[in-house]
């Protein structure tokens, strides 16, 4: 999975990244139970990714800083034409912030 | 967040566990003075090389070896103090937490809020059990903090105490009926079917044909579907045996979930919302008069309520396809969404002996989106039931005298998890922020308290030199006959309830009984 196989750069490069943070393939391991594993990829890598399903997105709902690029990088397997791609990790500070509960006003 | 809270304790109206020994002088000042950055600076130096402690006609230098990393407490095992402790020893390589935790079992509402029939939820637990295990890092289960020991003796025995005990309370109705029997808050319900040993003797009765959980958030949906499922699904997960027996006899067929406010403002989120739909042996039942005109308002909301909103659109206006009206034709058991209706009396029975229907107010919308509030008309309206569980929200306590609380909004007053006007005292999860959101939102919260609590130790803010830590929390426990229980400890519990519930086909058959734990570990 794309996840894992980013995971020993992540340490490096930005090792408080909650998709580093949160072990193997994010919080649920991989279980679509979750948003911790968010990638944002490039356009032309996004389209030729397997098909979003109802189950992905309703996770994605929950991502901070979702983009019209984002998966779940627990999905995505990876192929050689994703040789030398560009993937982004959001920011998750910003997030406890910023995140919004749907319960919070009634 | 803006810091608000109306009643707090002054630092200096701590009491000190023991006075400093007579003649003695410490270098630093006590557990509750902020050390002069400036000193800091001119004895850091010096400070990584050796300790000092002055006693009476004698200097001691020990040996840098010797030096420990800050003592850090956590208070709470739930997914806020494990994500806290995960974060603590990741960043700083020598720092030492202890996790006190009042059950004798660590994960909070983990092992006792997640339905057993969402077993994937649960996977954080082996995160938590490799940070148990790190030999910077141990787990005091069976430890009531506030009552065994004191906030007080924990800020004096280490350098930092972080508070991360969630919500154990449940919002309250406050209405006339309340106390009827066949009342129950859904976190006691939830408590019962998961274990939890303060709820084991709940005995709900289940032999009515209508149930009404009031709240529309993802604890009213689960509580929904336990009551809705076929027993026979729920068998080879870690619900307990009792509640399963309970539900095999259950006559439940219909469930209102009942909410204030409209469509719009459900709290439930779309994977709960989709397992409803698609619950076997069910039928929705929603009615398509409480979304009228909401078609049109669809396009403007943000992703996550769009998307929700149409699949509550869907499910109430369109008619399902032959497979699906099949499967609903032969649907023995129906729940359904009210909306624009707030508790008002529980109704009891003619004898007045337990709960026979609901009176709701018919109320209306004043404003839009998340902030509308729901206004009341003056209608009402009886809905005859037999079960009523109120699942309206969670609610913190406070824990100990000297720790701020606010009341009305029920958490510790904070600023980015730094409790106001106490040094070296944090906080994170729900007591922090308030009782909603996912083990996600508390993992990101719970690592900003992290950062915030090794800033405050690099800047020099923390008490510096060595901490006794849990070797003077211990002897106080024992004084007081306290019997902690360790992270190997549990790792034996563990093992028998995986044990017992291997021959039913299930992940684990969960020990209730406190007592019985203690005699399995030989106390």
């Amino acid at each position: 999975m794309v996840l894992n196989a980013l995971r020993k750069v992540l340490e490096d490069v930005q090792p408080d990244s909650v998709a580093v943070a949160s072990g193997s393939d994010g919080a649920c391991e991989g279980t679509l139970a979750c948003s911790t594993c968010h990638l944002i990829f490039e356009e032309h890598i996004f389209e030729k990714l397997e098909a979003v399903t109802d189950e992905e997105n309703d996770m994605l709902d929950l991502a901070y800083g979702l983009t019209d690029r984002s998966r779940l990088g627990c999905q995505i397997y990876l192929t050689k034409a994703m040789d030398n791609m560009t993937v982004r990790v959001p920011d998750a500070v910003a997030d406890a912030r910023q995140a919004v509960d749907a319960s919070k006003n009634s | 967040m803006a810091p608000r809270c109306w009643r707090w304790w002054h630092w200096s109206a701590w009491r000190r566990t023991r006075p400093p020994p007579a003649g003695s002088t410490p270098i630093f000042g006590g557990s509750d003075e902020v050390r002069d950055p400036a000193n800091a600076r001119a004895l850091g130096k010096k400070r990584r090389r050796v300790q000092i402690r002055v006693k009476p006609g004698k200097l001691q230098l020990l040996p840098e070896a010797a030096e420990q990393g800050p003592q850090i407490c956590v208070v709470g095992s739930g997914p806020a103090g494990f994500y806290t402790t995960q974060h603590l020893l990741k960043h700083h390589p020598r720092a030492h937490v202890d996790i006190y935790e009042k059950q004798l079992v660590p994960f909070g509402l983990v092992r006792f809020g997640v339905a057993p029939d969402h077993p994937e939820v649960k996977n954080v637990i082996n995160t938590f059990t490799q940070t148990a295990r790190s030999d910077r890092c141990a787990f005091r289960g069976n430890v009531v903090v506030g009552r065994d020991v004191a906030v007080s003796e924990l800020q004096a025995a280490y350098h930092a105490v972080v508070l991360s005990y969630g919500a154990e309370d449940h919002q309250a109705l406050e209405i006339p009926g309340e106390e009827l029997p066949g009342v129950f808050s859904a976190r006691a319900f939830v408590g019962w079917y998961n274990g939890l040993p303060e709820n084991r003797e709940l005995a709900p009765d289940l032999s009515c044909d209508t149930a009404v959980i009031l709240g529309q958030g993802n604890v009213a949906l689960d509580v929904a579907r336990i009551l809705l499922t076929p027993p026979g699904h729920l068998e080879k997960t870690d619900i307990t045996e009792a509640a399963l027996g309970v539900l095999r006899q259950s006559r439940v067929k219909t469930v209102w979930i009942v909410g204030r406010r409209g469509p719009l403002q459900v709290a439930f989120t779309i994977k709960e919302l989709r397992e409803m739909i698609q619950l076997p042996g069910t039928r929705p039942m929603l009615d398509p008069a409480d979304f009228l005109g909401l078609q049109d308002r669809i396009k403007e909301l943000p992703r996550q309520r769009k998307r929700l909103t149409e699949l509550l659109l869907r499910t109430a206006t369109e008619k399902p396809g032959a497979e699906e009206a099949a499967r609903q034709a032969s649907a023995a058991r129906t729940w359904g969404l009210r909306f624009f209706r707030s508790p008002q009396q529980v109704l009891p029975s003619p004898n007045g002996r337990r709960v026979a229907g609901i009176r709701l107010a018919v109320t209306r919308l004043e404003g839009v989106g998340e902030a509308a509030r729901a206004a009341p008309t003056g209608d009402t309206e009886d809905l005859p039931c037999g079960l009523v569980l109120s699942s309206v929200g969670y609610k913190s306590r406070p824990i100990d005298p000297n720790v701020p609380f606010d009341p009305k909004l029920g958490v510790i007053p904070n600023m980015e998890g730094r409790v106001l006007g106490v040094p070296g005292l944090y906080c994170s999860g729900w007591v922090k922020r308030g009782p909603t959101g996912v083990i996600a939102t508390t993992m990101t919260d719970s690592f900003l308290t992290g950062q915030m609590l090794l800033q405050d130790l690099k800047a020099g803010l923390l008490p510096s030199g060595p901490r006794p830590g849990y070797a003077a929390i211990e002897a106080l426990l024992s004084s007081r006959g306290v019997q902690p229980v360790s992270f190997s400890d549990w790792e034996k519990l563990d093992a028998e309830e995986v044990s017992r519930g291997k021959g039913a086909g299930k992940p684990r058959e969960k020990l209730l009984d406190p007592q019985e734990m203690l005699r399995l570990l030989g106390r």
